[in-house]
């Protein structure tokens, strides 16, 4: 019961982890819309879904929203969700060593106060 | 400079408009199926809740706040930094805070409350730092 609970909630964490590092990679690489108008953003569009880290991106984020879906029939919700809060660490761990943003302390800071927040707000 | 601030603006702009549609998209759904009912897992429940949902403008409306989210999150992507974006999202959960206790009068326990304050206080700390660390795309720049 533990075992499968923990095996869940890192499924559930590095699935939508990796899948929202997919995803900027990919809208990286695709580069930002020449202007913020409905034009230009609809032919970043285009371009987005015609590149391969964004389809890497959505399957593992659906395969995490299947995890959390199995980990809600084995736990109790009030466990399941205020642990999923542990992706702001897992996600910013990613963002430092895959994707080579630089993470100051100030943003190491707020990062872990943001997900004892989260965290806090999720248990109610 | 003055492109940094342009950057930040830019860049918090966009998390806002992620947070307002994600917030509006989630609760309308919640109202759209409340609408609805509880579903009985049934092939009859099944197909008849699928009928009432793809017949709902409530329904339509949150997929529409939610493709706006999904559009505005790719969007903000493409230049700011992940770890700018993600933990600067989380300023919806003290939003959806302060709207239940504004308009649906919901009681808040103090547990909530440190939580929403930690989350803000975070928020704050990251906002402060560069929206953006690593390099652009020469033809992005260009």
């Amino acid at each position: 019961m533990y075992v499968r609970v923990v095996v869940g909630l890192a499924v559930l964490i590095l699935g939508s982890t990796g899948g929202e590092i997919a995803i900027t990679h990919g809208m990286k690489s695709v580069g930002e819309p020449a202007r913020l108008r409905p034009g230009a953003v609809v032919e970043f569009l285009g371009r987005a879904v015609r590149n391969g880290w964004f389809w890497t991106g959505v399957p593992l984020m659906a395969f995490s929203f299947y995890a959390l879906l199995l980990l809600l029939s084995w736990a109790p919700i009030s466990l399941v969700i205020p642990a999923s809060a542990l992706s702001y660490v897992a996600g910013t761990v990613g963002a430092k060593f895959i994707l080579g943003e630089e993470v100051s302390t100030a943003r190491w800071a707020g990062v872990i106060l943001v997900c004892i927040g989260v965290a806090l707000v999720a248990a109610g | 400079m003055a492109s940094e601030k342009r950057l930040r603006i830019k860049t918090l702009a966009m998390v806002l408009a992620m947070v307002v549609c994600a917030n509006a998209g989630d609760l309308l759904l919640k109202y759209g199926m409340a609408q609805i009912g509880a579903v009985e897992l049934t092939a009859h429940g099944i197909s008849q809740a699928f009928r009432l949902t793809v017949a709902s403008t409530t329904i339509w409306l949150a997929i529409f706040f939610l493709i706006g989210f999904m559009v505005s999150y790719m969007t903000v992507l493409s230049w700011a930094d992940y770890s700018y974006v993600m933990p600067a999202g989380a300023i919806g959960y003290a939003a959806l805070t302060f709207l239940a206790v504004v308009f649906l009068h919901e009681s808040v326990s103090p547990r909530r409350w440190i939580g929403v304050v930690l989350i803000c206080v975070g928020v704050l700390l990251v906002g402060q730092t560069k929206p953006r660390t690593t390099e652009v795309p020469s033809e992005v720049a260009a």
